[in-house]
């Protein structure tokens, strides 16, 4: 059971570190930038008709809010797990005293 | 027991954090159709197909918060769930980068209609604070990430569930709705640029060469981490998997 848990979080870290080796040359680029340029080499006419009303004004400022974005998440993951930890510990407790 | 998978997710997310901050410091990617990419006759059809599902998964999640009010804390735990992981910007075998969806487990718990409210809610902070997707895009994002993903995700554990291990059934439920989700988005931009030559076609092969390749090792994390985080909630949160009806095989 425990086991299981450990190879699980072992395999998505090597899933997401092997490219890293496998790829060396490559700059990793995100995928809808690609798909940016195919686009643009699809229909060289094409004008974008809309563009973002905010953007993030540096790469720094990006990863800012993306930090941002996971802690807010990884902050709600772990209230439910403490929460549901303590509840099971009091309850346990209680189980205890009678 | 309880403690052990706490810090076991928190020490994964950790390192995938970490791995992600390195490539994102190349160029912003993002993996939802970029805003103004789509003309807006395509853009309005995607909102329309959009609309029904998001009005349904609000009326269902106000019911469910008042005829199972011990799901609420579930339903903000799927909706950080998709939060984090469409936040981890993954490096993939291709030499690209995309990212996890995390709308699986939303789909798995709640259905794919309430799952499309979580995943609409996780395309607008990106729309508007990232440049990531876009709003007049929206609408076709949330098809794909929100809606599309996850049925097929919902379609797979309701189908399976009985049939094959648990936790093998969750893997395939949540890896198929992130390979979906950019299956349909190389089909939505390919039938709103149709290649001159091929048509349809050849735009969707060159579209779906640029997306659904990088997407197969992301899918398989992202199945993975689906199964980490479900095997926490059967261990933690029992009463509330069974109060949605997740029951014990």
């Amino acid at each position: 059971m425990k086991r299981t848990d450990w190879i699980l979080v072992l395999l998505v870290v090597v899933l997401a570190a092997a490219p890293l080796f496998l790829a060396r040359s490559a700059e990793f680029n995100g995928a809808d930038a690609e798909a940016e340029s195919a686009v643009t080499e699809i229909r060289p006419d094409y004008q974008p008709w809309f563009s973002p009303i905010f953007e993030p004004p540096s790469g720094e400022i990006e990863s800012l809010i993306f930090a941002v974005q996971a802690a807010i998440g990884v902050g709600v993951l772990a209230y439910f797990f403490g929460y549901r930890h303590g509840l099971r510990q009091r309850q346990q407790q209680g189980d205890k005293d009678k | 027991m309880t403690r052990r998978h706490v810090f076991q997710v928190s020490l994964t997310l950790l390192v995938l954090l970490g791995l992600s901050a390195q490539p994102a410091l190349a160029k912003p990617p993002q993996m939802h159709i970029m805003e103004g990419f789509l003309p807006p006759l395509w853009a309005a059809l995607w909102f329309a197909v959009a609309l029904p599902f998001w009005v349904i998964g609000i009326v269902q999640i106000q019911r469910l918060t008042r005829e199972k009010p011990e799901a609420r804390l579930l339903l903000g735990l799927a909706g950080a769930f998709a939060f984090v992981l469409s936040a981890l910007k993954l490096p993939s075998v291709t030499g690209s980068c995309s990212h996890p969806t995390g709308t699986g487990l939303g789909a798995i718990l709640f259905g794919p209609f309430i799952s499309s409210v979580l995943g609409g809610i996780v395309l607008l902070f990106q729309a508007l604070l990232l440049a990531h997707g876009g709003l007049t895009t929206l609408g076709a994002n949330a098809v794909s990430m929100g809606i599309v993903g996850p049925i097929a995700g919902w379609l797979v554990w309701r189908g399976l569930r009985s049939r094959l291990n648990e936790g093998v059934v969750v893997f395939l439920a949540a890896a198929l709705a992130n390979l979906l989700t950019y299956v349909v988005t190389s089909g939505q931009l390919a039938v709103a640029h149709p290649d001159p030559a091929g048509g349809v076609a050849a735009s969707f092969a060159k579209f779906g060469a640029i997306f659904a390749l990088t997407q197969i090792p992301l899918a398989i994390s992202e199945g993975l981490l689906t199964v980490l985080i479900f095997r926490a909630l059967r261990q933690n949160a029992p009463a509330e998997l069974r109060a949605l009806g997740v029951q014990e095989a």
